[in-house]
This record gives C-alpha cells, structure tokens and sequence, in this order.
C-alpha cells in the first residue's frame, strides 16, 4: 500500500536541494528516542526505521507539513524549510 | 546593507497578503517576504473559504474577479461505520443567494490573485527569499533576515504559517505540543466539470462540500473531507499528531487516505479521475487554550501562525480567520503609526525616532480588534471543542450506533418485523444508553 506514496509524490513538483533541509542526530536519536513517530506519521514517508536501528531520510519528497517535528519528543530532528526557492511546489494548493 | 520600510510581512499567505492589501492601501510602505517561488506555491487548503464573515474587511466588489473555485450549494455529513454509512445532505436556496456564502479554493491560483490585488496597491511582494531570523535592538523587533538581505522596518507581520518558526524565535509561543496541531493530506483528482457536476448533482460553477467521520480514522480525532473544484475534486484527512503518534498498532498517514479512497462511499466519486497533486499541511486546532502571545514590540501575529483556526466537527475555518486577522493587523498597525503621540515624538527627536519599532502597548488594539470581532468570539464559544471532539467514542461506537438502527429501520428480512418504534428504541439504548453516552452528550451541550 504505501509503495505508491513514491508514485504519490511524482505527481508533485519539486526543485531539489541536494543538501537536506532535514538532519537527524542519529545518536541522539538511537539513544534517547524509542518512540520513532517519525516513522509512521509522515504523509510523505520520509523517514524509514531500518533494521540497524537508524532512521533513514528522504528529504526530496518532503511537502514540508512539518508533521514529524511536532511529532518528535527527542531533540534528534532538525527540520527547517528548505532553502527559498528549492522543495516541493505546490501548483493546486 | 539594510533597507527600511514601514512594514515587513513575512509570509505571502491569506494573513499576511491580506495585511499587504491593507498597509499598502493606507500608504504604508509594505514588503512581504514569501519563500516559495510565488504566493501560494507553499500553501494548501482542505478548502472551502466562508466568506460573509470577512466581507466587512473588503471593499463589496472586491470578491468579484476572484478566482474561486466553485459556490458551495450542498453540504453532506456522512458517518462512516466499518461496512455501512449514514448520510445527511442539505442543501438551501440560501447557498445560492448573492453575495455567495462561500467558495472552494486552491491556493496556488487564489493567493497568486490576492498578491496582485496587494501589489496593485502598492505593496511589494518578494518571493524565493526567506525570512531566517528577526533583528532586535534592545529587546524589541527592528526588521528581518533574509536570504538576501536584511530589512529594517517599523513592524513586522508574522504571518508564515501553522509551524511559525519565527513566532518561535520570538518566543511568542509555547514549543508546539502534538495535541494542538493536525495533519491534513488531500489529493487533487482532476476531472471533467460536467463529470463533476453530474456526480455531485450540481449545476454549472456549482459545488458540493462533504465530511466524513467515523471507521476512516480508526477512533483517532479527525475526519475525511472532499471539496468540488472546477475540474478537480479536493479529497483529503485530516487527524490529531498526538492521536496519530500514539495510535496502536501504528497507522501510517498515507495509510488513512487509502482507506478513504477504498470506502464504497467516495470510490464512484473519482473513479476515472488523475491524481495530479498530493500535499501535506499541519492545522492549528489547539483553540482559544493555544493561543500565543499576538503581539510584541515591533511585532504581531496573524493566520494560522497565530494558532487562529476552528475545527467545529461539522465546519473547518481557518482561512476566513487568517483574511481577518491581517486585515485587522494592518489596521492596528496604520492607527498606531499615524498616533498622535507617536508623531508628537518623532517631530521633537526628528528623524531619528522614525527608526523606532512600535511598541507592543501601540499595537494592542489589535488582539482586542480580534476579540471584538467573530474571529476571537468564535473560538472563545468553542473553547470546549477540541476536547469534545477527542473522544474516540465519537469515531467508533457512535457511527456503529447510529448505522445499526437505521439498519434494522430499513433491512426487510424473512422474519416478521418489529413495530419501527420498539426497534429504534431498543437500538437506541443498545448504543447510547450508558453513562459514557450521557457524559459525551453532556460534554457536547458546552458547545
């Protein structure tokens, strides 16, 4: 089901910034969070939980809701927008 | 190098280009600062925008070139249980009458048209430039930083959105608390106008607006919602962070807009329909308990930055709040530059004071606008509702009730049945009638 969220987004447009506007402090997160609601309250599916225990990020897909950093109750996520100009672009809204 | 200005808005949303048209109006120098390519390419609405509220803060025919979507003349509530919905329509010739009650909207078209109408007065509009972070002078706001520059200005409207960064920054706010805030996720699904209108059983630049509640969010406070484009259909979710967060098992957020699209209710409504955009957007619905601070010095809140949204179950605002809000900021803004005092000042220090920023204590008058009008009474009369509204009872055992006795109502089995009477009454108190029910009805009478 949630193999086509991928198809989802290509629908979108985006302009990329190579550099993410989204970091986690995998330490932090490892350590301190054992809750990972990053993992599953994305609507972009941006953050996986792989099986070493880290977070894995996509930040291309990102619609900038801002879902995960309300969500997170760690200090491991750093979101801010992307830079002016770069991310998704909404062209219905 | 710095530049100064009257007046920096930070943000080409409806709050903030709603404040530019009226600065720029008053001829007050105005620059707003949008870090999208253009206005509205950042935004997203459910939507529908209720418009009588706002007219006050317009001229009459400002509405009139508006590139709405379509007047909203049916409204359908429908109540989801696991295999089975009960609908209510209602529809009213008072929809139809002028000036429309309200429209259907997409952002990237709408807030493009609102920044023209603000440019026309004169204000300045600078998109793909981001506000990054306020300048102080002895604790009170004195301009912004963006990527490019550094403007100095008397007052700056904050009006960047639901996650408001820079409302943090200027620790107008409490760091955002899960409950306060909701996700919504919508797909636009285009098709024909006439396929539109046929489904939905409008006429031409008609359109229908429809919730629903119940099984789709598995008892997490929230629902579905589907606006009518012109050629597009708005179908989205909108759920609690915290109830999602905490859901068990886990439910991920694209999950909940396939299990909309699957329910037999909504599948023929876009069957045969293309996908064309899938957003995302966080919802203040913290209420009048969550509101921060509005106005500092140098410095106020508007829209959704300021938290000014309302879910009552049945209606979801937050676009007529934001027009509101920065209209009245704009007007607390101008009354406060051209203050008899403040101007008695600037002649006796000269040009010098012109660089102050405006007190908080100048730009109270806004909050209390705010409370005067529909925008703080509104949310102050359903204080009570974000707490009504969590309760998953109102997800699952109330839908499931309220389908089961229509069920028996209308299934003709082998069986003789029942007196209709004896039926509704026995289901009735099967599903409402214990304490939980008499509390939550209770609870309800608050709002």
């Amino acid at each position: 089901m949630s193999a086509n969220v991928k198809s989802k987004l290509g629908v979108n447009a985006y302009k990329v910034d190579p550099e993410s506007h989204i970091v986690i402090n995998h330490d932090v997160c490892k350590t301190q969070c054992q809750l990972k609601f990053c993992a599953w309250v994305c609507p972009a599916r941006v953050y996986t939980l792989e099986a070493d225990g880290l977070i894995h990020i996509e930040h291309d897909g990102c619609l900038e809701c801002g879902t995960c950093v309300i969500a997170c109750r760690s200090d491991a996520l750093t979101w801010r927008y992307p830079k002016a100009g770069q991310g998704v672009q909404y062209r219905f809204g | 190098m710095s530049d100064k200005v009257d007046v920096v808005v930070i943000g080409a949303g409806l709050a903030g280009l709603a404040a530019a048209y009226h600065l720029a109006d008053a001829g007050i120098e105005t620059i707003v600062v949008e870090r999208g390519d253009f206005p509205g390419s950042k935004n997203v609405t459910g939507g529908r925008l209720y418009l009588h509220p706002v007219r006050p803060f317009f001229p009459s025919d400002f509405w009139n070139d508006a590139p709405f979507e379509r007047a909203v003349v049916k409204e359908k509530l429908t109540v989801l249980a696991d295999r089975a919905s009960a609908s209510l329509e209602f529809s009213s010739d008072k929809f139809r009458d002028e000036p429309r009650h309200s429209f259907t909207v997409l952002r990237a078209k709408f807030d493009q048209w609102l920044a023209d109408q603000a440019s026309a007065k004169g204000a300045l509009i600078i998109s793909k430039n981001k506000v990054d972070d306020l300048i102080y002078d002895g604790g009170r706001v004195v301009g912004v930083k963006a990527t490019d520059s550094e403007l100095l200005c008397d007052c700056v409207v904050v009006a960047d959105g639901a996650l408001s960064f820079l409302a943090e920054k200027a620790k107008m706010r409490a760091a955002r608390a899960p409950r306060d805030y909701a996700v919504g996720v919508k797909e636009i699904i285009e098709l024909p106008a006439r396929t539109i209108e046929d489904r939905f059983g409008v006429g031409a630049g008609e359109g229908a607006a429809q919730l629903f509640f119940g099984a789709i969010t598995a008892g997490m406070l929230g629902g579905g919602f589907l606006y009518t484009n012109r050629e597009s259909i708005s179908l989205g979710m909108v759920v609690s962070i915290e109830a999602l967060a905490h859901h068990e098992p886990h439910i991920e957020t694209p999950e909940l807009m396939e299990t909309l699209k699957a329910r037999a209710e909504i599948a023929p409504l876009i069957d045969g329909g293309n996908l064309v955009e899938y957003s995302a957007h966080v919802i203040p619905e913290g209420g009048i308990r969550a509101l921060p601070q509005l106005v500092g010095d140098g410095i106020l809140l508007a829209g959704d930055a300021a938290g000014l949204g309302l879910n009552m179950g049945i209606t979801v605002r937050g676009m007529d709040f934001a027009l509101a809000s920065g209209a009245l900021a704009a007007r607390a803004i101008k009354d406060a530059l051209s203050h008899p005092e403040r101007n008695a000042v600037e002649s006796k220090e000269g040009a010098q004071s012109q660089d102050s920023p405006l007190p908080a204590a100048s730009l109270a008058a806004y909050t209390q606008s705010l409370r005067d009008c529909f925008v703080l009474k509104d949310l102050q009369t359903f204080a009570a509702m974000p707490n009504v509204l969590d309760n998953a009872r109102m997800y699952t055992k109330y839908p499931e009730a309220i389908v089961n006795i229509l069920e028996k109502m209308f299934w003709i089995g082998r069986e003789p049945k029942d007196k209709l009477s004896a039926t509704v009454l026995r289901e009735a108190v099967k599903g409402f009638g214990n304490l939980d029910a008499v509390r939550d009805v209770v609870g309800m009478l608050r709002v």
